[in-house]
């Protein structure tokens, strides 16, 4: 039982967060993807030079701003002057920076990205980069900002004033407003989320629990890791408020095992939040009672489908059941069960904060507010985004992605994972919305986008998602075990050369029958992969079947390598030295030829071959190779 | 190496932490394999014994998990991410590279204990693609030249602990 108030529990955070802001401090991004790029030796060797030169000045490892092609990214206040963002420091620029900045007045203009104050004039103003104009930082306004292991950050910065104000009104009414807001689930289907809380608060038996589904299981998406390493206390917060507005007492985090950084820091956001009276048989003082505990997952993919995961909480094998009855009315251990997406539990108390018409006003139509993606793959600026709902797919990969890296050819957007499909060019112009996605065969999903360009094989694309789906099958239904492998087997011939021309007409039947035979959401869209790139893409399918050509020059069985003479300077042996299963012949002095049947298509020579040379290529269909290269029975077949 | 009786101890004691509850399945099966690297077979029929549940059902669940494991990790575990974004900018040549660089397959550990592969979806690194964390640490935007290049530098840390 803690005796005091929100407001002076507002108070002292804000007096600590304004503290902080009138000296000087570091912060730097230190989630899963800022430690992948090095972020932990920047803080150490932040450390040790601030000790060197006998500073003292924090530094706060935060989260991720979604700026994740920048990492590890470094932002340098200090009272009264710019706030700077550096770009991909490393242990030996922190030497210039604290030498420079932090102790002197040089704000090292030339290894920032930009400054988060403007009026400077020499500098990039970083909200006026072109990704900002289409950028509405909602549940990511504070995400790299703020320290995830310090609550009073987040208090200090409107957290946790959405509970106080939601534990003052009947839960009637929070539903109300969710019903205003038009809250559509994060979680990639877009069920108005005021139905399943009305639902759930509806329901008689005893007693109610409240799920956050954290199984962040879509290769190539990462949002959800993101906030909850970042800012994890929103959605603790909008937990709590489910909590009160359905009648549970009892919540649960159900996070995917390969996120262990999030598993910490939520660890850490519970404890504190119980340390300050938000958690706990009394919250705020009052009647209501609310505990959150972690399930951590031990990875399955279908655990990201609502009864699967149910599965999963209470201990067994984590694989779906029929609905009805839905979770709401019999979930976990047979009770009323509120299940929703980080992300739709993040919005909440921004929406009892402000207001469900604010909400409103963002978005379209039928999909208000924001959705958050990830941007991955071949785009130039890759890291998280986070727009209103109708922005268009070009202006995310264009203004917001800075385009295809390496001045590539774009050719495909592939949105949702295995789940979702893959779309071309001519659909660039399509809002992001949930309706319309789906009428293009692909979905929202939970928010992973990722770009393919002319390197990319579509049909290897669709064998790949099919693979996972096949993979990550729980085996219950006998269409989603057996269909998507017959689907896969298929796409595998087709990539080694030997598709027929009627395969095609056997995928499109087997998708059908994947879909009806299936029990739940991961065989059901299970085929979206393959049906969106033979709706798209079929001229790529049938170069594979017909010319045995792979055009993106991939799939192995279908592409040489081969070295070309003119181009080879005889004198270099790079290739020759770095083939791993020496398949690269020619002595110094003479044109060096890969031994086709050695050759593992590993691509070491293409990436090992000095760029004035640049002698070496990839040739689709295998019959391009001149016969002089022929050495060896295996050659060319 | 850990002997018998630490196994038993150890085990015995994560067992007495917990309650005798179903759903404590999970955890307890998660608790051990961080202590002990791996599931041994009499280790989960110690589970199944004190939850009070078959152990045909202790089994089903262990398997039914990518996360669970039978063998032993080798000491320089190394994951590789075969993500989205990682396939497609060439994961399964890493895959590969690392199969004929260990020469061990998917899934087994080295006979001197020293690495083992496994592959793993998404780690949520995908600007980094393509990805493999060894021993924890991630290793960014992978080639199969690269791969030669950091498990050399593993191999030689594994020979100066042998002199």
């Amino acid at each position: 039982m803690v005796n005091v108030t929100f407001e002076e529990i507002n108070n002292r955070a804000k007096s600590e967060w304004e503290a902080l802001q009138k000296g000087s401090y570091i912060l730097v991004g230190t989630a899963t993807c800022g430690r992948a790029a090095g972020a932990l030796d920047v803080v150490d060797a932040f450390n040790k030079e601030l000790t060197r030169q006998g500073l003292e000045v924090p530094i706060i490892q935060v989260g991720c701003t979604g700026l994740c092609y920048a990492d590890p990214l470094v932002v340098i206040s200090k009272a009264g002057s710019l706030r700077v963002v550096y770009a991909n420091v490393t242990p030996e620029t922190v030497h210039r920076l604290v030498e420079g900045y932090v102790a002197g007045d040089d704000p090292c203009l030339e290894l920032a990205l930009g400054t988060l104050e403007g009026g400077d004039g020499e500098a990039v103003y970083i909200p006026e980069l072109p990704r900002f104009e289409h950028e509405l930082r909602l549940i990511l306004r504070r995400c790299g900002y703020i320290d995830p292991e310090n609550i009073n950050h987040y208090i200090a910065n409107g957290g946790y004033s959405g509970l106080e104000k939601a534990l003052k009104v009947s839960p009637e009414e929070i539903v109300g407003e969710l019903k205003k807001s038009g809250l559509r689930g994060r979680g990639g289907a877009g069920f108005p989320t005021h139905r399943k809380w009305e639902l759930c608060r509806k329901a008689k038996s005893t007693p109610k629990y409240v799920i956050c589904n954290a199984d962040e299981g879509d290769p190539g998406a990462f949002m959800d890791r993101v906030v909850l390493e970042s800012d994890p206390h929103q959605v603790i917060e909008g937990m709590i408020i489910a909590g009160h507005a359905i009648g549970a007492e009892q919540g649960y985090i159900y996070v995917r095992a390969e996120y262990p950084l999030a598993i910490e820091r939520i660890q850490i956001a519970l404890k504190q939040a119980k340390e300050l009276g938000f958690l706990g048989d009394n919250i705020l003082g009052g009647d209501f009672g609310f505990h959150i505990e972690i399930a951590a997952g031990a990875g399955a993919f279908v655990s990201g489908e609502e009864t699967a995961l149910l599965a999963a909480v209470e201990g067994r094998m984590s694989t779906p059941r029929p609905r009805p009855p839905y979770p709401a009315e019999s979930g976990l251990w047979n009770k009323p069960t509120l299940l929703n997406n980080v992300k739709t539990f993040a919005y909440v108390p921004l929406i009892i904060e402000r207001g469900a018409g604010w909400f409103a006003s963002i978005g379209t139509e039928g999909s208000k507010g924001t959705a958050v993606f990830t941007l991955a793959g071949k785009v130039a600026d890759s890291g998280l985004a986070e727009v209103p709902m109708g922005t268009t797919l070009r202006e995310l990969i264009y203004d917001i992605g800075g385009g295809i890296a390496k001045d590539k050819q774009f050719k495909a957007v592939q949105i949702g994972g295995p789940s979702g499909g893959c779309l071309p060019e001519t659909l660039l112009d399509i809002p992001i919305d949930y309706d319309s996605l789906r009428e293009t065969g692909s979905m929202m999903g939970s928010g992973g986008m990722i770009v393919m360009d002319e390197d990319n094989c579509i049909v290897d694309a669709a064998r790949f998602f099919l693979d996972f789906s096949t993979k990550e099958s729980c085996g219950k239904c006998t269409m989603c075990r057996l269909g998507t492998l017959q689907m896969l087997n298929i796409l595998e011939d087709i990539t080694a050369g030997r598709g027929k021309i009627e395969d095609i007409d056997l995928l499109l039947a087997l998708a059908e029958d994947v879909k009806i035979g299936s029990l739940c959401g991961l065989g059901k869209t299970a085929p979206n992969p393959v049906l969106t790139t033979l709706h798209y893409f079929r001229d790529e399918y049938e170069a594979h079947i017909l010319e045995k050509r792979c055009p993106a020059r991939v799939c192995p069985e279908l592409t040489v390598y081969y070295i070309l003479p003119d181009k080879c300077d005889r004198a270099c042996e790079h290739c020759v030295l770095t083939c791993p299963t020496e398949a690269i012949k020619g002595d110094k002095g003479e044109v060096k030829v890969i031994d086709q049947e050695k050759c593992s298509k590993c691509g070491t020579c293409l990436e090992v071959c000095p760029p004035e040379y640049n002698a070496v290529v990839k040739l689709s269909p295998v019959s391009l190779l001149p016969s002089s290269n022929l050495s060896g029975k295996g050659g060319g077949k | 190496m850990i002997t018998e009786d630490q196994t038993n101890q150890a085990v015995a004691e994560i067992l007495s932490s917990y309650k005798k509850e179903k759903k404590n399945l999970i955890p307890l099966l998660q608790e051990v394999q961080t202590k002990l690297g791996y599931l041994p077979k009499k280790t989960m029929q110690e589970i199944a014994d004190f939850l009070e549940m078959p152990r045909v059902e202790v089994w089903g669940v262990a398997t039914f998990y990518n996360q669970f494991r039978f063998v032993p990790l080798g000491k320089y575990h190394t994951m590789v991410c075969m993500g989205t974004a990682c396939h497609l900018a060439g994961g399964r040549l890493i895959l590969e590279a690392l199969e004929r660089e260990l020469d061990i397959k998917v899934g087994e550990t080295a006979e001197d204990g020293n690495f083992s592969l496994e592959r793993v979806a998404c780690i949520g690194c995908c600007m980094l693609a393509p990805v493999i964390v060894i021993k924890d640490k991630i290793n960014p935007k992978m080639t199969p030249f690269k791969v030669e290049e950091v498990l050399a530098s593993y191999k030689q840390d594994i020979q100066k602990g042998k002199s």
